[in-house]
């Protein structure tokens, strides 16, 4: 089974798991694609990064890539952070795969915090490192109820967390990790994206694959299923808009991260997604601090197996 | 006592046969049998040990019995052997027609979540899902506990043990339950805060013509709410029979020695 090994990376089996692991990841993963949004309890492996560093994510990476792959990472949007730079670094070496930037020249992408902005197309697998895949777990302690609820389909404590959103901030609040319920039957962790990207998920082209290393569960959401936002009649989901628009590209349509400049308060708004922003600027597309000191070419490194 | 039983009904609303809880070789209950009509309110009372909190979980739900069976004509399925039914079922039974009032605030609140979203946490239970609604309906019921509105968004420990009670009993009766469970309700309360808390049960009970099942150690407690008592001895029932009844004219010894031994000031 074992496909041609880098030599520099010899030491280990291709994709850096042995192949009876891989297997039973992707048992897992072919439960959770036929059970959409159900937490599938898998044997997650010791990886050689810490519990929160991605581990439950690169594991379904192994699982599934192959030397045909094109792999892109991101890590807050951004593919030039630390921890999108090593986790790509490592599958360019122990899978032999060549990497990329562009979101649709990837096979697989690999992320935490984002969807990237350009629409994902068929073929494609988003796989994110999800630390906590229980959306119930904040309200329910006990493993044992939240599994009942999600059998017998009791999401009404979901709505309990809804409800204090409102009487507290008036609106529904929080941003990130806002629970989804995946084909109206199972409740679901989208992992700390933005709520920005919810509708991203719903009938999406790609297979999107979600892990959580440290509570050893995988869950999946296949191309082209129903994905809904929780929210109330009377208080309906929304998405965060901004007023400013991308300080480098102008993008008005994408999701943005405000950096502060200095420390008399100056500010600039900019994509999250640094690929998205440079391939806006690349076809011209100038925001307000174009030509600024931070607007260089986006460093496109040299990578070991990059062929 | 001028409270009349208001029998709304002539089938039973709850009938508990020949139940028996059994911890191993030791027992919890044995035997016990009764009927409960609705807008009833029946007293268990009986010492420590006696068996009181293992035949009300039993009964609601929470623990399966050894042997006999519970059946209550449920809103659903008519009348059924609960233990029969489903977990789904029994719990969807659980959530719509029952409540169930802690001797413990803190084991029937959610202490994380404002008193408020404790209030209406059974109307989403039951798939309410509009906000401006529930909060109206649960200001409404932070009146009729005589609970101040303006607090709807505290959190419960910042309440005091009373009034936490009085959110417990506001949080079990919204959603509207034909039965209703309480575990020594005044427990751990000082007597004028019981006193009050008591008469707005009586009130509640009365005025919403549920049945309800109430556990106590406090005969006073017995007195003024129940209709009829069940007094628990080792596991079993030993007396049965109209409050007043039991507790004017108690027949079993033990009976006897519980009644006597109330402080008379």
């Amino acid at each position: 089974m074992s496909a041609t090994n880098n030599p520099s990376a010899s030491a280990y089996n291709y994709a850096y798991l042995d192949e009876q692991t891989k297997r039973m990841i992707r048992r897992a993963i072919l439960k959770a694609v036929a059970i959409p949004g159900y937490q599938v309890p898998f044997g997650s492996r010791e990886m050689p990064v810490p519990y929160g560093w991605g581990t439950g994510g690169i594991q379904l990476t192994a699982a599934i890539i192959g030397p045909d792959d094109v792999y892109k990472c991101i890590d807050q949007g951004a593919d030039d952070t630390t921890n999108a730079v090593s986790i790509r670094r490592f599958f360019a070496r122990v899978a032999n795969v060549r990497t990329t930037e562009q979101t649709g020249e990837a096979t697989i992408i690999q992320t935490r915090h984002r969807i990237p902005e350009a629409r994902l197309s068929e073929g494609q697998i988003m796989v994110y490192q999800v630390p906590m895949p229980e959306p119930l777990r904040h309200l329910e302690a006990r493993e044992t109820e939240t599994r009942a609820m999600h059998a017998y389909e009791e999401y009404g404590l979901h709505y309990l967390s809804l409800y204090e959103s409102v009487s507290a901030y008036g609106r529904i609040a929080g941003g990130a990790d806002y629970a989804v319920l995946v084909d109206e039957r199972y409740l679901m962790s989208p992992s700390p994206i933005p709520k920005f990207d919810n509708p991203k998920l719903h009938q999406s082209e790609a297979l999107h694959l979600f892990g959580a290393g440290r509570e050893k569960r995988i869950y999946a959401v296949p191309p082209h299923t129903d994905v809904r936002s929780l929210d109330f009649e009377d208080y309906p989901f929304e998405l965060q808009s901004w007023e400013e628009v991308c300080a480098l590209c102008a993008a008005t349509d994408s999701y943005q991260d405000e950096v502060i400049l200095d420390d008399a308060g100056t500010r600039m708004f900019v994509c999250s997604d640094s690929a998205y922003c440079a391939e806006r600027r690349a076809a011209g597309h100038a925001g307000p601090m174009a030509g600024h000191d931070l607007d260089h070419e986006p460093g496109h490194e040299a990578e070991g197996a990059a062929a | 006592m001028n409270m009349q039983t208001k029998v709304r009904s002539e089938t039973p609303l709850l009938q508990v046969q020949g139940l028996t809880k059994n911890y191993g070789l030791i027992t919890g209950c044995r035997d016990v049998s009764f009927e409960l009509r609705s807008g009833e309110i029946l007293g268990i009372v009986g010492e420590s040990g006696s068996g009181k909190t293992t035949l009300l979980r039993c009964i609601s739900g929470g623990l399966e019995p050894s042997a006999g069976a519970v059946w209550f004509d449920t809103r659903r399925h008519g009348m059924v052997d609960v233990f029969s039914l489903s977990e789904q079922d029994r719990r969807r039974i659980q959530r719509e027609e029952w409540g169930f009032v802690h001797q413990n605030p803190r084991d029937g609140l959610r202490m994380r979540v404002s008193g408020g979203a404790n209030v209406a946490e059974p109307l989403m239970m039951t798939g309410a899902r509009n906000y401006g609604a529930m909060r109206e309906l649960t200001k409404q019921w932070f009146d009729r506990v005589e609970l101040d509105t303006g607090r709807i968004d505290n959190k419960p420990r910042q309440f005091s043990g009373g009034m936490q009670q009085r959110l417990q009993i506001a949080r079990n009766l919204i959603h509207n339950p034909s039965l209703i469970f309480m575990d020594e309700p005044t427990g751990g309360l000082d007597v004028s805060v019981q006193a009050r808390l008591l008469d707005l049960m009586r009130e509640l009970v009365r005025s919403l013509g549920l049945a309800a099942i109430i556990v106590t150690h406090d005969i006073a407690v017995a007195r003024l709410l129940a209709d009829r008592l069940l007094v628990m001895k080792d596991g079993r029932v030993v007396e049965h029979g109209l409050t007043d009844q039991v507790l004017d004219d108690p027949q079993h010894a033990y009976t006897q020695l519980l009644v006597s031994s109330v402080l008379q000031i």
